[in-house]
């Protein structure tokens, strides 16, 4: 109760503040939104936590501005979401917002938002609505256009000369689109094409078919868990002998490391960052996450990292003066910080011009099985929609 | 569609079905006996999961890590028992779908709070990591041979377990008739306790077998828990034949479904029309299974009550 009314206080106290000041807050609120709950939470919690860790590196301000970051969750669910943005954007009056993992909840939390002229800075939803017609001055993408991964495992999968292709993915919306950014850049045949149920456990038909498909490689866009149970039977049924595994990055990453083991390796991956990649700030970050919190950063590490940076970037370009929606506007646009991957430019539609690499699973020096960093297949790499945004200013 | 391909979707469905068997046998009993709604059984089955992982990773055996889990998990289950499950007995059904259910959140939270909320590793034993050949050109995982295996095993226990003991008498007798069987003298007390148990120890075996197939992580007890409940209304509630029945059904439709439908589709109206419809209606086979033999046996195919 006590801890309550204490944060009313500090509400009501940053609500006079931001009354009487119009120059330099002298706090600043970020709305972090994110999947903390149910089988997605892990993904969220990263974002939270590589999000959390650069305010840390920061000495708890972003931009010079001392900075309090809201967390919620969303529970994966587009109703709780949407109650919760509005408390953020109306009660807490918060700056910024960030962290949502999944389009769905983006697409349902999006409008809101962006009438309330808050900026959202994407820490890894990077729905193709937001990217193409419906772009909009508000929406950033610190993270990729949800196509990308799959575009570049398309390109990686036909340089690598395999003809005879099998696609797996769940059956809803975004499974297609996943599948036809593949399918942009792939030039050989598809001898199999299997949408599954979305919360499927067991792939053992899938896998009977697969080996009856005579496919030399299967490229599979399967999330979180799905991923998991997909690559330990795929493995357990000796397919790796038979064809070559491709995946996004996020279907081979630290996590799903963990959780499957030794059978990963081999597996090639893309991805825009890579824990390996050779520069001080990358070297700081996965040292400190790592001390932080015990474990490997995964990709959405990266992407709640890099929103910090160029919210800490943005803000102190403006010199803190947020009010002036137009000069936040253009100094977001200019991406004014370092992301770990490097390379990184904004597009007109917002989403990042960047460079995509190839990882692949290996077992190191020490035994531990991890991506290495093999090669890259992007540079600056658009996105596919960006011809159908005309960004409104 | 060939014949190796159709006899390697059979294994599937045999495998998934039997594994679906473990878990709904012990729901079925739980419902059907104690007349009790528990939305935790799933629960058990991914502390079950948890607890074989974490001990199997701790002494380096799968074999040990699965006895210690479901001792472990036997423990879980008759301190929930006597603490409170035991008070919901007397209570509606909306009253321990509330509790139950409330316990399911708890346990989701409890399992994040100690072993976080990324999926972690069961490794496989070794030796039943790859695949067999079983006839020319037919190879099949030998870990999936050995759920089956598992499987069935469990089941012809369960069989004369049932029809050749006394437990077994009792049990049936509580489920055909509960307050006459307390009238006869069944000591209802410990075996509601037992049974609980018992419940749980397959919800840990089914955890534990199916570790190394699936991921261990939060929630997962929640997708299957619904396919669970699907096969004993399908086999008729308290009946261990009719959850056997049930669940060798539902794995054959799904699997089948999967296999077939799109194949079907394919044929009659073009692969377009086969990527888009064959997945939906693969995906509510089981429903329609369902709610046929619902429609012709409103009680299941296997009613266990007179």
């Amino acid at each position: 109760m006590k801890f309550k009314n204490m944060r009313f206080v500090a509400a009501a106290a940053a609500l006079a503040c931001a009354a009487t000041t119009t120059l330099a807050a002298d706090q600043l609120k970020i709305g972090m939104l994110t999947t903390l709950s149910g089988p997605g939470a892990a993904l969220g919690i990263d974002i939270r936590d590589g999000f959390e860790l650069a305010v840390k590196h920061l000495d708890g301000k972003l931009g010079d501005v001392d900075a309090k970051v809201i967390v919620v969750d969303d529970q994966l669910n587009p109703d709780a979401a949407k109650q919760a943005a509005d408390r953020m954007l109306k009660r807490d009056k918060v700056d910024f917002m960030t962290g949502i993992v999944f389009s769905n909840i983006m697409l349902a939390v999006g409008q809101p938002v962006f009438n309330s002229e808050t900026f959202y800075i994407s820490a890894n939803s990077g729905p193709s609505q937001y990217a193409g017609e419906q772009c909009n001055p508000y929406f950033f993408s610190a993270s990729y256009q949800n196509d990308q991964l799959d575009e570049a495992a398309g390109q990686l999968v036909t340089d690598q000369g395999y003809k005879k292709l099998a696609l797996v993915a769940p059956n809803y919306p975004a499974g297609r689109d996943h599948l036809n950014g593949f399918k942009r850049f792939y030039k050989g045949d598809i001898v199999m094409e299997e949408y599954t149920q979305l919360k499927q456990l067991d792939y053992g038909a899938e896998l009977s078919k697969l080996r009856a498909s005579g496919a030399d490689a299967v490229y599979i866009f399967l999330p979180g868990g799905l991923g998991v149970n997909f690559i330990k039977q795929f493995s357990g049924a000796g397919l790796g002998d038979d064809m070559k595994l491709f995946a996004p990055g996020f279907s081979a990453d630290e996590d799903v490391i963990a959780a499957v083991g030794e059978s990963m390796v081999g597996i090639q991956n893309t991805s825009q960052w890579a824990h390996d990649m050779d520069s001080d700030l990358n070297r700081r970050f996965v040292a400190d996450f790592e001390k932080e919190y015990g474990r490997l950063p995964t990709m959405y590490a990266s992407q709640g990292y890099d929103a910090a940076l160029l919210i800490d970037g943005a803000v102190r370009k403006v010199g803190g003066d947020l009010a002036d929606k137009d000069a936040v506007r253009t100094a977001l646009e200019s991406a004014p910080f370092e992301a770990l991957q490097g390379n990184f430019k904004f597009d007109v539609n917002h989403y990042p011009i960047q460079d995509f690499h190839v990882r692949e699973v290996i077992k190191d020096d020490q035994g531990r099985v991890t991506n290495r960093l093999v090669g890259k297949v992007f540079e600056n790499h658009r996105d596919a929609y960006v011809e159908q945004c005309k960004m409104p200013s | 569609m060939d014949a190796v391909l159709l006899l390697e979707q059979l294994l599937n469905s045999l495998q998934f079905g039997l594994m679906l068997f473990l878990l709904a046998a012990g729901l079925t009993l739980v419902f059907g006996i104690m007349n009790l709604i528990n939305l935790a059984h799933g629960s058990l089955y991914m502390v079950g999961a948890y607890l074989v992982a974490t001990l199997a990773n701790a002494s380096g055996s799968f074999w040990l890590g699965l006895a210690g889990g479901i001792a472990a998990t036997i423990v879980v289950g008759i301190v929930l028992e006597m603490t409170l499950i035991r008070r919901l007995y007397q209570r509606d059904h909306l009253t321990q779908v509330l509790a139950t259910f409330a316990l399911l959140l708890m346990a989701n939270d409890g399992v994040r709070m100690i072993w976080g909320s990324q999926p972690i590793n069961t490794p496989a034993p070794g030796g039943l990591a790859g695949p067999v050949e079983l006839l020319p050109g037919l190879s099949y995982p030998a870990y999936r041979l050995f759920i089956i295996a598992a499987g069935l095993l469990v089941a012809v226990m369960l069989y004369l377990l049932i029809t050749r003991t006394r437990i077994g008498m009792q049990v049936r007798a509580g489920a055909s008739n509960r307050e006459m069987a307390r009238a006869m003298g069944a000591n209802v007390r410990w075996l509601f306790t037992g049974l609980f148990a018992f419940g749980a120890a397959l919800c840990a075996l089914a955890g534990g077998l199916l570790g190394p197939l699936l991921a261990v992580q939060v929630g997962m007890g929640e997708s299957i828990l619904i396919l669970a409940f699907v096969v004993i209304v399908i086999g008729g509630i308290g009946s261990v034949r009719g959850a056997l029945v049930g669940a060798l059904l539902v794995g054959l439709v799904d699997t089948g479904g999967r296999t077939v439908v799109p194949w079907l589709f394919g044929a009659l109206m073009g692969p377009a029309a086969a990527s888009t419809v064959g997945p939906s209606v693969a995906s509510i086979l089981i429903y329609v299974l369902m709610a046929a033999v619902l429609f012709f046996k409103p009680q299941g195919l296997f009613p266990a009550h007179g």
